[in-house]
Parts: C-alpha cells; sequence; structure tokens
C-alpha cells in the first residue's frame, strides 16, 4: 500500500515537472536569451552557463540599436507604451459598453435581442484579413487612420463581442428573484444593477476584461496595417528587429520579456478572481 | 396601512393563461393565505402584487391607489421569498438594512431598525455573518427580517417555510402569526401546507389553474369545502370519499352505506336518486356498539398510533376502505370486527360528476367576481 501510494506519488511528480518544463521551457529560454549577445546566442552547440550582458535591454531603452551595420533607432518603449494605452483604453471602452449591454440582453429578453447579441459574436468568427482591406479604405476617407482612436475602435471587434459573452452568462447566472428583492426593498433598478448585479458579477467581469485586455494586447494584424511606426503596438514593434544586417535575437528576446510581463502581471495578480469568477455559479446563494 | 385589490386580472405567459381573470380584496391589517398546489399561480400573483412583473390585464390596488404601472420601489410592499434570495456577497445586517437604506433613513435609525427586528426574529447573533454562512433556519429568518424591518402595510410572504426542517416550521407556524399580528400588516401568505394555511390565514383562498376555487375562513374551508378538490387538500388523514346514491324515507334524506340506512342533515332533497359522493372525515367517524342505531359493520385492518391520535383503516362488507381517526386514549377496536357511527350532521355531499358539494349555498364563484 504504502510503497503504491509512493511510486504514484513519483510518477506524478515526473508527470507534472514534465509538463511543467514543456510549457516553461521557450519562457525560461527566452529569459536567458535576453541575456546573451547575438554570437553567444547563435553558438552552436547553445551554453547554458554565460556571462549575461544587459546591453539588450539598455539598447531597448534608450532606442539605439547597434548592428554591424551601424546604429539603427528603434521606437521599442514607444511601442511598449502603445501596447499598454491601446489595450488599457479598449478593454476600458469595452467594458462600459459590453457590461450595461450584457445586463441588458441577460435580463431583458426583447424582440431581435437574440439576433443582435449573436451579430456581435459574429464578429469574432470575420477572419481579420477579409474586413482589414475595406476598414482601411473607409478609415482612410475618415481620417481615422493611424489614429488612437480608429485602432481603439477596431479593437472593439476584439474586445466587445468577448466581453459581452462572457459577461451576460454570470449575470444571466444571478437569480433574478435576488434582483427583484432589492427593487421590492425600495431601490431603482439602477442601483440594483450598481449594488446587486455588479458585485454579483464582479468576478465575471474580471475575468472577462482581463481575457479581453490579453486578447487586445496579443493582436497584431489590425495594428499593422492601420497604424504606423509611432502608433504600433510591440506585436508589430517587434519587427523592427529584422534588420539588415541580421535578427536580432538578443534584443527580440528581450522585448519579448518586456512585453510579456504586464499581462503576466496582471494574469497573476487576477487569477483568483478568474478562479473565484469559475467557481461561484456552482455555489447556490 | 392598506388594504389590497386586484381586479380581473390576467396574466399570460406564452399561450398559457396563468391568472384567469382574477379578483381577491384582502382587508387592511388581514392575513389571506393563497393555497394550492404549484402551478396554481400563487407566486405570480405575489409578484404581480409586489410589482415585478406586470399583468397583461387587470388592475392592482393598494391602499385604495392604483399601483399597476407603478415599478417595484414605490409599492411600500415587503416580500420574503421561498428561495431566500438574500444578497450574497452582503451580511446579514446590511442584508436587512437594505429596505431602510432606501428610504433614506439615518444610520443610527438603520442599526436601531435591524437589530430590534433581529431580536424579534432571534438572529441577532448572526448578524455578522454572510448568507453563506448561515444556516437555512437563519437564512429564512434574515429573508423574514429583511421583509419586516421597513414595516410595510403590505407584507407578501412566499412560502417562507418551504426550504427549513420541520421542526423550524413548526416553531415559525407558532410564532408568525403573532408576529404578523403585532406588525398590523396587511399580509399575503403563500403556501402548499394546509395546516400552516389554517394556522396562519384570517382567510385562505384555494388556488389552482389561475383562478380562486374557494375563499373562506380556515374553518369554512374545512367545513364546507367548495368541492371534492379542496375537500382533499384539507384534513389528515384525508376524507374519506364514497359513492353513494342519496333516497328519501319518512325521516328524510339518507344514504346507503353496508345496508345501514345513514341520514344527513341538510337541504339535500335535490339529490335523491343522484350519482353522489360522500365525504366523511375520519375524526367525523367513531367505534360505536353494535346496538348503536344505524352502526356499520367494520373490519379493522390497521391501526396506525399517531401519537395525539389514532388512525384505524377499517373495510367495510361491501369492501371500502375507511380511515377512522380518534384521540389517542379513546376508546376503540384494534383488530377485527368492530362497528362505526356517522355523524350525519358533518358528512359533506358531493356531486359525482361536477364535483362540486351540493348546498354550498355559500361559495362564492370567483371567476367572475360574483356570487352564484
Amino acid at each position: 500500500m504504502e510503497h503504491t501510494s509512493l511510486l504514484e506519488r513519483i510518477l506524478r511528480g515526473i508527470a507534472l515537472t514534465l509538463v511543467v518544463i514543456f510549457f516553461m521551457f521557450p519562457i525560461v529560454w527566452i529569459f536567458m536569451m535576453s541575456f546573451q549577445t547575438n554570437e553567444t546566442i547563435l553558438r552552436i552547440p547553445p551554453q547554458l552557463v554565460f556571462k549575461p550582458t544587459l546591453a539588450n535591454y539598455t539598447a531597448l531603452i534608450t532606442g539605439k540599436l547597434t548592428t554591424a551595420a551601424g546604429t539603427l533607432d528603434i521606437a521599442f518603449m514607444r511601442n511598449l507604451w502603445n501596447s499598454v494605452f491601446l489595450s488599457v483604453t479598449s478593454v476600458a471602452v469595452a467594458l462600459l459598453l459590453g457590461v450595461p449591454a450584457a445586463y441588458a440582453f441577460a435580463r431583458h429578453k426583447f424582440r431581435g435581442s437574440e439576433d443582435i447579441a449573436f451579430t456581435l459574436l459574429s464578429f469574432r468568427f470575420a477572419p481579420a484579413l477579409l474586413v482589414l482591406l475595406p476598414l482601411t479604405l473607409y478609415f482612410q476617407k475618415l481620417g481615422l487612420a493611424n489614429t488612437y482612436i480608429g485602432l481603439i475602435w477596431v479593437y472593439q471587434l476584439i474586445c466587445l463581442p468577448l466581453i459581452l459573452w462572457i459577461v451576460r452568462g454570470y449575470f444571466e447566472d444571478i437569480p433574478a428573484d435576488i434582483e427583484y428583492a432589492y427593487r421590492i426593498a425600495g431601490h431603482s433598478w439602477f442601483a440594483t444593477f450598481r449594488k446587486i448585479a455588479l458585485p454579483l458579477a464582479g468576478p465575471g467581469i474580471a475575468a472577462a476584461g482581463l481575457l479581453a485586455f490579453i486578447f487586445a494586447w496579443n493582436n497584431f494584424v489590425f495594428a499593422l496595417v492601420l497604424a504606423s511606426a509611432d502608433k504600433q503596438p510591440v506585436t508589430v514593434g517587434a519587427l523592427a528587429f529584422i534588420t539588415s544586417s541580421g535578427i536580432q535575437y538578443g534584443q527580440i528576446s528581450a522585448a519579448i520579456v518586456l512585453s510579456i510581463t504586464p499581462t503576466l502581471a496582471l494574469a497573476l495578480y487576477a487569477q483568483r478572481y478568474l478562479v473565484e469568477g469559475l467557481s461561484l455559479g456552482a455555489v447556490k446563494g | 396601512m392598506a388594504s389590497l385589490e386586484l381586479r380581473n386580472v390576467v396574466k399570460r405567459y406564452k399561450s398559457q393563461t396563468v391568472l384567469d381573470n382574477l379578483s381577491l380584496t384582502v382587508a387592511d391589517g388581514e392575513t389571506l393565505v393563497l393555497f394550492g398546489p404549484s402551478g396554481a399561480g400563487k407566486t405570480v400573483l405575489l409578484r404581480l402584487v409586489a410589482g415585478v412583473i406586470d399583468p397583461d390585464e387587470g388592475k392592482i390596488f393598494i391602499g385604495g391607489e392604483d399601483m399597476t404601472d407603478l415599478d417595484a420601489e414605490f409599492r411600500g410592499v415587503g416580500m420574503a421569498f421561498q428561495n431566500f434570495a438574500l444578497f450574497p456577497h452582503m451580511t446579514a445586517f446590511d442584508n436587512i438594512a437594505t429596505p431602510l437604506e432606501a428610504s433614506r433613513s439615518s444610520q443610527s435609525a438603520i442599526k436601531a431598525g435591524v437589530q430590534n427586528v433581529a431580536k424579534l426574529l432571534k438572529i441577532g447573533h448572526v448578524l455578522s455573518h454572510k448568507p453563506r454562512a448561515l444556516s437555512n433556519g437563519q437564512k429564512q429568518r434574515t429573508a423574514l427580517a429583511r421583509a419586516l424591518v421597513g414595516s410595510p402595510p403590505v407584507l407578501l410572504l412566499d412560502d417562507p417555510l418551504r426550504n427549513v426542517d420541520a421542526k423550524l416550521r413548526f416553531e415559525m407556524r407558532l410564532e408568525l402569526p403573532r408576529l404578523l399580528a403585532d406588525r398590523g400588516a396587511t399580509v399575503v401568505y403563500v403556501t402548499q401546507d394546509y395546516k400552516e394555511a389554517m394556522a396562519l390565514g384570517d382567510r385562505i383562498a384555494v388556488m389552482s389553474q389561475g383562478v380562486i376555487k374557494q375563499l373562506g375562513t380556515p374553518e369554512q374551508i374545512y367545513r364546507e369545502p367548495a368541492n371534492i378538490e379542496i375537500a382533499r387538500l384539507f384534513g389528515d388523514p384525508t376524507i374519506n370519499l364514497l359513492d353513494v346514491k342519496p333516497s328519501r324515507d319518512a325521516k328524510g334524506i339518507y344514504v346507503g352505506l353496508s345496508n345501514v340506512q345513514v341520514h344527513l342533515t341538510g337541504a339535500y332533497d335535490a339529490t335523491v336518486g343522484r350519482d353522489c359522493v360522500i365525504g366523511l372525515r375520519p375524526e367525523a367517524l367513531s367505534f360505536v356498539d353494535e346496538s348503536t342505531p344505524a352502526a356499520i359493520p367494520v373490519t379493522v385492518e390497521a391501526e396506525t398510533p399517531l401519537n395525539e391520535k389514532i388512525v384505524t383503516l377499517v373495510r367495510t362488507v361491501r369492501g371500502r376502505e375507511i380511515l377512522v381517526s380518534r384521540p389517542a386514549g379513546t376508546p376503540g377496536q384494534s383488530e377485527g370486527r368492530a362497528h362505526i357511527a356517522v355523524d350525519g350532521k358533518s358528512a359533506l355531499l358531493f356531486d359525482r360528476a361536477s364535483g362540486d358539494r351540493i348546498g354550498s349555498k355559500n361559495v362564492i364563484n370567483l371567476r367572475s367576481g360574483e356570487a352564484a
């Protein structure tokens, strides 16, 4: 008995270790690469022991990329700021619009409500490339091309359906009687929305917001086409490291480390909300 | 304080009519019990009064004012839900305080009000707990406290004892009438438990399929049920129902039970020769000596002592089964052959085809809102 359970534990440990290595290896490797020069990175066989350098980070932060062909200006910090600004603003706008809409869709079944909700979701089905060309033409006509407002608008295609559909489910899970009870106690529908529906759907809203943030942050193709250098997020900005004198692996790694840090931090921080959000529906109030 | 009136209210869901042209008046300070099986429309009626759903037709008056188009928060009613509907993210204190917050009471007034009602309902010690940490009984009392705290003139209680255990239900059945009487509020109380209905109601409205079948005092409902269905719903053990065909002789109208003529008191002249059902409450039957006039010979099949009463199942010579109930400690027969006597005054006679009680002259047919 004892022996079997010990064996079981060992096997489980090995299995877990394998999974962790499989998923963590790329991140660890990139982290290590970010402290190496291109020469040490490209050495064969790769070496685990190296002399760490902060040159990659310095280059990114100062914006001066030194290559064999000379010094190149890169706007990485600018890109990083763009990413933060675009993602945060997009999610904020999507929450502001999506959460009340989700509440309306959850609580009021009006004629065509299901169709409207589905149409919003269907924006997610369309391949981005399909809508990009007409969108670009429209945006140029409207003067929205290469503006933050235009980008945030397009990012709603990513964020809004996600938030709407996830949050709607959470609102639907709140027993209507709880809201009725608050209304009967003498509170307006808006107070009920604010004091009852919002707090109870809070974990769901946090989860949806986080997911929308990650999707917005990872977006590449909209920003690639619709934004020029000074409005581009990191995903597009990273292209600058493919230079005429070769691919700057060290800087790319450092850029990746810097650009995944915000989402990683956010995900770790919001983890408890996510778990709470997922389990809330299972517990009867 | 306020009376409550529903006038020709209709509520439909899709093609189904849940409330069918229903009219009802509850006097100021009265406790009206809505009794009926699930799906009868009791909860829908409460929600219409509370204002969380709107009627398709008809009007709702509270205190003489037309409240039909008014939102729930302006109606000034208190409501306790069957599933408690407590706010899970608030403590019991905050839960109870919500009606007082809505009326913009001062902090100290809120505190005093909540503690007052909490003391009354014996939940003072759990006010800081969230609903999750409360027992079912405490949840139920918290929900009740929330409904009571604002002293609303109209109180709607939707089967509040449904989800609590038997002991607590019994306790609350004793406590509630005093609690409600002290408040002086007009109460509409929904239940599926006939004992609760009898214990709490000044009047009982028996509902079925969106219609009020009978409205009366608990005693009226019990002694003069409008039809077989209602007679069967009230009483434990249930009423004995036997097919009979009344006849007439010199002493009046009688029915034959096991070749024994049992004379009935009442205006049953029109029933002679008709197919009827006689309803005999188990407690209206008693064991008697063979020599008693109109004693019916039976065989005792089984006996169930229920502490305060003893229920005996007997079989007549024609094979019909009858339940006899008698207070514990009174003489009876627990096996073998026996004789029972029927109290002709308390016997109920129903028309077999329609199920309506014969001679129910004071039963109001509320479907059309007029006496029938």
